[in-house]
């Protein structure tokens, strides 16, 4: 697998990639080697079952939401590209300070988009609230089956009641910042420290 | 520390000297039991007026004092508190020692002798309740996120603190001039890992009262607790070391392995205990009167046993109560948790006091020797080689942390590294066959005085005015809860697609581990299948209803404890589901009202009671929430007549009625009387376990509300703290309920 890493993966690929997430160059390779061992079928995407078989995943309470976030809207197959694109997410904060150029987009790893990616774990039908519903359900997933679905009910209520702040009764971006934040900004940069 | 070294002080024991009162004695009573022979002589012998009144203080003497002496901290104590100004600016610590100065000074002047801070007093029965009140209340999250960070300034900043010094020490005394070319650099090394171990006991006292953010203050905290070993080993080291005079490389080597044996071996021992711990509260379901003691006893022990084995009792305190914390409050009943934490609150505030005290005490008493030279390099040294180990550390340290330290970070734990009793009873232990011994007492006076003075007394407007970020005041959250569970999944889960084993993979490991067979044996009943989410939302609901219950805002026939938990069968009285609705209802209404901000964490040993600002909730966005959930309260009431309740669907609702009940102007305020600002350290408070109400109002920032208003909040704090507080003799059969941490 290591000598197909190499040579699969062209150099000019590698730079845009760089330019894009800001992932270093190891990181880039160890990746890619990561991505083709996943990559069952060898034909250079990976499928929802490729990512099933990976047993962490498996007993994750949120693997299939964590799937999801890879695939872009409807496809079923994930390329190396969408695959760095949605890990680029993990890296440490990088609020485009450096890169002061005002038509770059903004990184990924920002603080806004990392929040983004959170919020649209629970939030999957892109309506841009995390109704009582989409709670119930990440709730459900969270806790196991030996809870009622009045207790559950009652702890999104509450959480519900806790963050809403315009009343609408679900839970918008911005409150979920005002409610999440500090959180996000801790525990979200851990991670990169070991993806040398 | 070990008591090995206390073996050699084994003359000094509890010597509380007498205020020499002038006493009339007669034949002590106790004298004569069971020799009746000789009281039938006395009587033919003399025949003396019956005593009807007799002093006999030699029979109480020891408790007296003891008492006496405890009762005149705790005067003291009170008595700064009630001077408004001194508190703000001075540290209670200073304080502490100015008066014990005086009392020293005092008996003095008497003529008796000022008893000295013994170090077996120090060591056995000072130190271990503010260790364990630091340890069973230590907030688990910041202190793993950053134990390396911690590790590496326990270790090796101390380490860097005591050769530095010892040696600078060391040449200084070879200068001529000095006078001290007797000192050889063995002793030198000695005194630099006595006087270079931050203190926790000074590092608490101080930062208490400054509230700065959690990083920096688990980063100093953590630190003084973790550098015990290395001081244990340390010390332990020199002494030997200076006593053969000679150091082989075989020693050096034996020195690292004793210092893992050491630490890990206290760990170990903590670990243990706190394990015999949980699982014995597992089976006290039936005696709840006695769970507190079982807490202490156990911890107690492991420090007693870790000291015996010459391994870090301070480590080993910790270990115990990190261990058993979660395991035995999801056993113990409500009130057994609050006696806990009010006991260990209350000796670790009574400990501190009196080391203080004794400290200003023993500042009068004890032999001095004194070098200009020394002692002021000694302090300058000390503050050197802090700030230039902090720096150098952090230098390093930052290139493996994510949050990286700033400058200002540095500078509040280099200048919070503060020295206390701990360097002053290591030196006191020293034997006196150290030449040198009073010149070191002396220097490390100096710089405990120092420190405790000159740098506790600055780092409070030194911090306002670096404008370092303070702690961020948040009441425990379920949305809090929930994010952080759903972030430790999904980085879990991403670390195993990328293939790494890191961080949050053997988190979720060990928790894995430890909800399949650990829980299963340590936790009571049922229990152990509980998500820590459901866990955590019930206790929270629970805390809240109490509060609801005690200030009356639900009816007093239902039971003060309710079940949410439907899954373990309880022998309580169940509430009819339609109530059970009704009080979530009306507990979530009570939320929206009850934005007020609240210490979450109650580490800190003065858990005080904090005026914030109240929220400015305004009254469209309350009038909006009220009619949200009226709305909702309209599908499940049934029965009370007084309220309304409008057809489902219709949102006009009435608000005079409902105004006695949730609006925040009429809410029962809980008003505290404060003579000082927010900071004031040791006031208990009561009002920790239950969130606090919006219309809360600190005096200083001047009353906002009415006289009237405050007046209600005096009666209601008195109700609510007669219940909160008061046992009743027949709550405790009922009151089975595991306990929540808070």
């Amino acid at each position: 697998m290591g000598s197909r890493a190499s040579t699969l993966l062209r150099e000019e690929e590698i730079e845009e990639i760089k330019k894009e997430t800001g992932f270093s160059h190891s990181q880039i390779t160890r990746l890619y080697s990561r991505f083709t061992s996943l990559d069952k079928g060898e034909n250079g995407t990976l499928s929802r079952e490729d990512f099933q078989r990976i047993p962490e995943l498996a007993i994750n309470p949120l693997g299939d939401r964590i799937i999801n976030a890879f695939f872009p809207e409807g496809e079923d197959q994930v390329n190396f590209r969408g695959f760095m694109r949605t890990l680029a997410h993990f890296r440490p904060i990088e609020d485009n300070e450096k890169n002061k150029d005002p038509i770059a987009s903004e990184p990924l790893n920002s603080r806004s988009n990392k929040l983004l990616f959170a919020f649209r774990l629970y939030d999957l039908d892109r309506d841009d609230k995390i109704s009582r519903d989409e709670l119930l359900q990440v709730l459900r997933m969270m806790v196991g089956v030996n809870i009622s679905d009045e207790q559950l009910g009652s702890i999104a209520d509450r959480t519900i009641q806790e963050a809403d702040q315009n009343g609408d009764n679900s839970i918008s971006f911005n409150e979920f910042i005002k409610v999440g934040n500090f959180l996000i900004f801790c525990i979200f940069g851990n991670m990169n420290y070991y993806l040398t | 520390m070990s008591v090995h070294a206390l073996r050699k002080s084994a003359s000094s024991s509890f010597v509380f000297v007498g205020i020499g009162l002038p006493i009339e004695a007669s034949a002590p009573a106790y004298q004569s039991h069971g020799t009746e022979g000789s009281h039938l002589t006395n009587i033919t012998n003399t025949k003396k007026a019956f005593p009807v009144l007799a002093v006999n203080y030699e029979h109480v003497r020891k408790p007296f004092e003891i008492a006496l002496w405890i009762l005149l901290a705790l005067l003291m104590k009170l008595g700064f508190h009630l001077i408004p100004r001194l508190s703000a600016v001075v540290p209670e610590s200073c304080l502490l020692i100015v008066v014990g100065l005086l009392v020293g000074g005092l008996i003095k002047v008497i003529g008796e002798e000022p008893p000295v801070l013994d170090s077996q007093l120090f060591f056995l029965c000072l130190l271990p309740p503010i260790i364990l009140d630091a340890g069973y209340f230590l907030p688990i999250r910041p202190f793993t996120e950053n134990v390396g960070t911690i590790l590496v300034f326990a270790v090796i900043g101390t380490l860097w603190n005591a050769f530095f010094m010892g040696g600078l020490l060391y040449a200084l005394c070879q200068i001529e001039s000095v006078g001290l070319s007797g000192v050889d650099l063995l002793a030198c090394l000695l005194f630099g890992s006595i006087v270079s171990a931050v203190d926790p006991v000074a590092v608490l006292a101080v930062f208490e009262e400054i509230h700065i953010n959690e990083l920096v203050h688990i980063l100093v905290f953590g630190e003084s607790l973790l550098n015990d070993a290395v001081t244990v080993v340390l010390y332990n080291l020199f002494e030997e070391f200076s006593k053969v005079g000679t150091v082989t490389v075989l020693d050096v080597f034996l020195g690292v392995v004793c210092f893992f044996v050491v630490s890990l071996g206290g760990v170990l021992v903590g670990a243990i205990y706190g394990f015999l711990a949980a699982f014995t509260s597992r089976f006290t379901s039936h005696t709840r009167v006695i769970e507190p003691l079982f807490v202490f006893l156990y911890s107690y022990m492991a420090y007693l046993s870790s000291e015996m084995f010459h391994l870090s009792g301070i480590m080993a305190l910790i270990a115990c109560g990190v261990v058993m914390r979660p395991y035995v409050e999801a056993n113990i009943s409500h009130k057994s948790y609050t006696t806990i934490k009010y006991f260990l609150k209350m000796w670790s505030s009574v400990s501190e006091t009196l080391i203080f005290i004794f400290l200003g005490v023993s500042t009068v008493a004890g032999p001095h020797a004194w070098n200009w030279t020394f002692v002021i390099t000694t302090v300058i040294l000390c503050l050197v080689s802090r700030v230039l180990g902090v720096i150098g550390l952090t230098f390093i340290i930052n290139k493996f942390r994510i949050v990286k330290l700033t400058k200002k970070d540095q500078f509040i734990v280099a200048y919070g590294g503060l020295r206390g009793a701990i360097a002053f009873s290591l030196g006191y232990l020293l034997s006196n066959s150290h030449q040198m011994r009073n010149l070191f007492l002396t220097a490390i006076i100096t710089v405990i005085f120092f420190t405790v003075f000159v740098q506790g007394m600055t780092i409070r407007p030194l911090v306002e005015l670096l404008a370092v970020k303070k702690k961020k005041e948040s009441k425990p959250s379920i949305n809090e809860e929930i994010h952080t569970e759903f972030l430790d999944h999904l980085l879990t889960g991403v670390e195993g697609v990328c293939g790494h084993y890191g961080h949050y993979h053997w988190k979720e490991k060990l928790n894995r581990f430890n909800k399949t067979y650990v829980k299963r044996w340590l936790i009571a009943g049922e229990n152990f299948k509980e998500p820590e989410l459901i866990a955590f939302y019930r206790k929270m609901e629970l805390k809240q209803a109490i509060m609801m219950v005690e200030s009356g805002q639900l009816p007093s026939v239902l039971p003060s404890t309710i079940s949410m938990q439907n899954i373990q069968p309880r022998a309580i009285p169940r509430v009819s589901k339609k109530r059970e609705e009704e009080i979530r209802r009306i507990l979530r209404a009570n939320l929206q009202n009850n934005k007020q901000k609240m210490r979450s964490r109650s580490y800190s040993r003065h858990t005080l009671f904090d005026a914030d600002e109240e929220d400015n909730v305004s009254e469209v966005r309350l009038r909006k929430t009220k009619m949200e959930m009226e709305r909702r309260m309209s599908h499940y009431l049934t029965v009370p007549a007084n309220r309304e309740s409008p057809r489902p669907g219709v949102r006009r609702v009435r608000f005079e009625s409902d105004n006695q009940v949730f609006s925040a102007d009429s809410f029962p305020t809980v008003h505290f009387e404060q003579p000082s600002p927010p900071s004031t350290p040791d006031a208990v408070s009561l009002e920790e376990e239950v969130p606090k109400r919006p219309s809360l109002r600190a005096d200083i920032e001047g009353p906002r509300g009415n006289a009237s208003d405050n007046h209600q909040g005096e009666l209601d704090y008195q109700r609510l703290a007669r219940c909160l507080s008061d046992p009743g003799p027949n709550k405790d059969k009922e009151d089975d309920d595991p306990f929540m941490s808070c």
